[in-house]
């Protein structure tokens, strides 16, 4: 790992209203690290991730990305174009629901062909290859290539969704849920697959999980939030096997032990 | 003003002088902004949408008392809607009218571009059912003008790339998406694609409107008009495997037209008056009865 953090994150705050969504959030995250952030539902997972990948503005609170230059940037400073043309080269967001991060109407050699458009290749032939390959690498069938994700299953959805968002070769991928709604033993795959890719690629990933296997799974340093605070962070493996505040303590004791 | 007028009733041109002012204007910032689409106030016409509202409303605000108007609906000048729109401003302005191309200062036109060579003192008005390229890949309106501010229309590919990839070549055959001075991604009205190298640095200014979806754009003239395509999949215009079966005419744009149920059919100039003006000039074609002795 290198000397600085890829992203700082600097007391992120957002507050729909009077209603808190998160606050006083801050931390960094070091190139080829996975942080995962748990919590129940309605802790402000989501609008923390939101916050930071300038999907929300947030009410206050600073974000600051490394550039590929080594200089940092304030993404809510940087202009729209700069920063959108981030989103689709250098980061990566996987949804949840797939249908939210995919185009359903054109194929999937399309779909993760559209990133490389984005940024200018203009050869059918070198897209289409670039295409299957990514098809390949998350496990589906080079002849489907042509097909709609409409036709795939929730688990093919969800891979496409990912190989759309590698294509560009991104440093950072945020992750709302990977795995809700698939079933056990897709889940399981999937995440082997994430994390065999996160490996290979060097990737920094930010994953949105209530579910503690995925965070142990995948994540090195992980964070438990409740009511829009981070009261605990640490290490995944130490703050799973040694949780230290009275709710994570009930988090992780309430894993079902089959 | 309006002495010519028997209809008291209308302003000259049938728009009331400030609707003009404002289309103008309108008109002005397309023609500064090349390919961009400048909302401007839409109109009620006595014409139904989809009739050319758009088309009527620019042609109005530009018509002076000396021009000379041709009206061509898909090439021809006596269908439907080509004949409602003369008469509609024989009536309203008693400008004059005419079918030849070269003899008309003024061409409004729906899906076609006509066949000879424009010049700098005419101007071509489109009518336009819808302005957006990029509506059918991206529903949001206000995503849209975000892509077209910031430039963004890898979109645009991934629709010429879901061609190929179902065709094996690109499908596309009208409203062929065109880059205008190397900037707006523009819908270029659903003309053939056979027209798209016609607009490319045109000598007459070309003016859109669509009256619907109150956008006005333009295409100045002597303007870069590059249709998109990729590398390996080079635009390219469609070609036809026989002439005019009435003028002989090849390397212009073809109707088919069935003869009868038993299989018969011709290809003839989609542009009537370029048709009618070479058989004048005694080009004869396959099908043209007069000269039955010397088709092959």
């Amino acid at each position: 790992m290198s000397d600085h953090p890829l992203l700082r994150v600097n007391a992120i705050t957002k507050y729909y209203g009077s209603r808190v969504g998160c606050t006083d959030v801050s931390f960094n995250l070091w190139p080829g690290e996975v942080l995962a952030i748990v919590g129940e539902s309605g802790s402000g997972k989501t609008t923390l991730l939101n916050a930071i990948s300038t999907n929300l503005m947030p009410t206050s609170g600073t974000v600051e990305y490394r550039m590929r230059d080594g200089q940092f940037r304030d993404l809510y400073r940087m202009g729209e174009a700069e920063r959108r043309f981030l989103m689709r080269t250098d980061w990566g967001f996987v949804h949840q629901n797939p249908a939210d991060g995919l185009r359903m109407t054109v194929s999937a050699g399309a779909n993760v062909g559209e990133r490389l458009m984005a940024i200018g290749n203009r050869h059918y032939g070198n897209i289409r290859q670039e295409a299957t390959q990514w098809l390949g690498r998350v496990e589906i069938d080079a002849d489907r290539i042509d097909d709609q994700p409409r036709d795939f299953s929730g688990g093919m959805r969800q891979r496409l969704q990912i190989a759309r968002n590698l294509v560009t070769g991104p440093r950072l991928v945020f992750m709302d849920e990977p795995t809700g709604g698939l079933d056990v033993s897709v889940q399981a795959r999937l995440l082997d697959l994430v994390r065999g890719l996160v490996n290979d690629l060097g990737l920094s990933a930010i994953v949105v999980t209530h579910d503690l296997a995925v965070a142990r799974l995948l994540s090195h340093r992980m964070m438990v939030m409740k009511e829009g605070k981070v009261i605990e962070h640490g290490l995944t493996d130490r703050v799973l096997d040694d949780p230290r505040e009275p709710y994570t303590q009930l988090l992780v004791s309430s894993i079902l032990q089959v | 003003m309006n002495k010519h007028s028997e209809l008291a009733v209308y302003n000259f041109a049938y728009l009331d002088e400030q609707t003009k002012r404002m289309i103008r204007r309108a008109i002005l910032k397309a023609i500064a902004i090349p390919g961009y689409q400048v909302p401007f106030a839409s109109r009620e016409m006595p014409m139904p949408y989809g009739w050319g509202t758009g088309g009527v409303q620019v042609t109005a605000s530009i018509l002076g008392p000396d021009d000379t108007l041709k009206v061509i609906d898909q090439g021809a000048d006596d269908t439907t809607n080509a004949v409602s729109i003369r008469a509609f401003f024989q009536k309203v302005a008693h400008v004059a009218v005419t079918t030849q191309t070269a003899q008309a200062t003024i061409i409004q036109t729906r899906h076609r571009i006509p066949e000879e060579t424009l010049t700098d003192n005419q101007v071509l008005v489109y009518q336009v059912p819808i302005p957006e390229p990029l509506r059918f890949l991206e529903p949001r309106e206000t995503e849209t003008r975000k892509m077209h501010a910031l430039e963004e229309y890898g979109l645009m590919h991934v629709k010429l790339y879901e061609d190929i990839a179902r065709n094996g070549h690109i499908a596309t055959t009208y409203a062929y998406p065109v880059k205008v001075e190397g900037r707006y991604v523009m819908d270029p009205s659903p003309t053939p694609k056979f027209d798209n190298p016609k607009m490319h640095r045109s000598q007459a200014l070309q003016l859109f409107g669509a009256g619907r979806e109150k956008r006005i754009y333009a295409i100045p003239p002597y303007t870069d008009v590059v249709s998109l395509d990729f590398e390996d999949h080079p635009f390219e215009v469609q070609q036809f495997e026989e002439p005019c079966a009435l003028c002989a005419a090849s390397g212009v744009y073809l109707d088919e037209v069935v003869l009868d149920d038993r299989g018969g059919r011709m290809f003839v100039c989609s542009d009537t008056d370029y048709c009618e003006k070479r058989r004048d000039n005694g080009h004869r074609g396959r099908l043209n009865g007069e000269t039955a002795g010397a088709v092959k």
